[in-house]
């Protein structure tokens, strides 16, 4: 151990003196999206859930299962495993809300089942999970990297993809059921998921970004080819659990247009390019709006016939000015 | 010809997409401490969303300090967003609240860094403003 030698002195953390700005603003930003399944009203779905058939009710309660391990992992490994690699004892203290929030995402899943499913389903469903090849591979490939002596790097590169890649092969489902006017109440807790963890994506990239910085070229080469080869095998994963999993509801074509188009974000959260190239992302306008609803597109630029004109700044007066 | 201005914090997705753009680009600094860059003429500005979960704050503080000078606002002829659409309703939320202040057309709105898509489309749509108003100002006529 690295203390044995010359013990530190322990020091209590002291948010008034900020080594990275971002650990803050991230910490603000994380703890006033605070929520608990409870506040989210998942009986009003109870009529919704009964329109769904039988086989379309056992896909959505595995593709919960499958997030719910994702999290479990989140929670319990991930999270933990990169607070002894952080740069700051703020960085630390985020990693424990981002460890909260996984054990409560993990927790809220069980939410949506005891008020929706049987318990024989549900037991089922966690039977699946276990015996599941690629669920188990993927979470096998991830747990890997967080392993003890593990490249500080390298996990958060796993950590990102877990976080922007991983869980999307799950999200689909809730989003494509809102789209259609289904179990909506359950698509506004699976967004607050969402939203917390485009934040743990960002969060982990940037730091992964500050860490590359201190690292020689030779590093950051092998570092890449790390994050590549690591995408390449997760997607290879996916894309068999997605076409398992969506196929017989005709949806894996339209899954894996969804992977490519996470799969690129999350590889940008680290700051590299895109893989995936435009075509094989385009996914469905209705998925895109039920992920960020009440917020059009904007494409001024290529609005064929609009006679918009580009006008001039009102000038306003006040010196300063409040948006 | 529309000169452009961008914000981009630590996590460098705006910085990367305007890089790609491969345009001249004045940036406003990370820091309060540091000074504004002058203004490079009539621009349109590159602007990430940075909300609280109500949607308040979703314009940088740096980019209002750029703002609230009436000199810049009125050199402003459009804004493009940035964000990430898992934010829910608050995507890209800056571009339009900018809008809405200053009066200027929302052009574009993309996620992260953007794709190759979002590059060609905002390459061609900058094109199109150099021909188009932007360097003789005239009144909103919406
Ligand atoms: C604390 C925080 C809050 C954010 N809020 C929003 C938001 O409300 N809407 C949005 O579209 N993106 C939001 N984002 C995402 C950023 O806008 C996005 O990552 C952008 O690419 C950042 O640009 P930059 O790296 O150039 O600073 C937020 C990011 C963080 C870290
Ligand atoms: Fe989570
Ligand atoms: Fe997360």
């Amino acid at each position: 151990m690295k203390d044995l030698a010359t013990p530190r002195t322990p020091r209590a953390i002291n948010w008034n003196r900020i080594q990275d700005p971002k650990d803050l603003e991230v910490w603000n930003r994380l703890t006033a999206n605070f929520w608990v399944p409870e506040k989210v009203p998942l009986s009003n779905d109870v009529q919704s859930w009964a329109t769904l058939t039988e086989a379309e009710q056992r896909l959505t309660i595995r593709v919960f299962t499958g997030l719910t391990l994702l999290d479990t992992i989140q929670a319990g490994v991930g999270a933990p495993s990169m607070m002894a690699d952080a740069a700051t004892p703020h960085e630390e203290a985020v990693l424990c809300n981002i460890a909260f929030m996984e054990a409560v995402h993990a927790r809220s899943y069980s939410s949506i089942f005891s008020t929706l499913c049987s318990t024989a389903e549900v037991d089922e469903a966690f039977r699946w999970s276990e015996e599941n090849p690629h669920l188990q591979a993927k979470a096998r490939a991830i747990l890997e990297t967080y392993a003890p002596g593990a490249d500080p790097l390298k996990r958060k590169i796993a950590s990102v993809f877990l976080e922007s890649f991983l869980f999307y092969s799950g999200f689909y489902l809730p989003m494509h059921w809102s789209s259609r006017a289904k179990l909506t109440n359950t698509a506004d807790l699976i967004r607050l998921i969402i939203r917390d963890e485009a934040i743990h994506g960002y969060y982990i990239g940037l730091k992964f970004q500050r860490g590359l910085e201190r690292e020689t070229e030779a590093r950051r080469e092998e570092l890449k080819e790390f994050a590549f080869s690591l995408m390449f095998e997760l997607y290879g994963i996916e894309a068999q659990y997605a076409e398992e999993l969506y196929d017989g509801i005709g949806l894996a074509e339209e899954v894996k247009a969804f992977l490519h188009y996470n799969a690129n974000k999350a590889l940008m959260n680290l700051g590299y390019e895109p893989l995936f190239p435009p075509e094989a992302c385009e996914v469905s306008p209705a998925i895109l709006a039920a992920l960020s609803p009440d917020s059009e597109n904007h494409d001024f630029f290529s609005g064929s016939g609009s006679s918009y004109v580009i006008g001039t700044a009102v000038a306003t007066e006040d010196e300063d000015w409040d948006f | 010809m529309a000169g452009l201005v961008y914000y981009s914090s630590a996590s460098g997705n705006t910085r990367r997409f305007v890089e790609r753009l491969g345009r001249a680009a004045v940036r406003i600094p990370v820091s309060p401490a540091d000074p504004m860059p002058p203004m490079p003429g009539r621009y349109v500005l590159i602007c990430p969303t940075y909300a609280d979960g109500e949607g308040r704050g979703a314009v940088p503080k740096q980019v209002i300090r750029w703002l609230n000078d009436p000199e810049r606002r009125a050199g402003l002829c459009g804004v493009i967003a940035a964000g990430n659409r898992n934010f829910g309703p608050t995507y890209a939320l800056s571009g339009r609240v900018i809008a809405d202040k200053c009066n200027v057309p929302l052009l574009y709105s993309f996620e992260l860094a953007g794709t190759s898509t979002d590059i060609a489309r905002v390459t061609a749509g900058l094109d199109q403003i150099r021909d188009q108003t932007c360097s003789t100002p005239r009144p909103m006529t919406a």
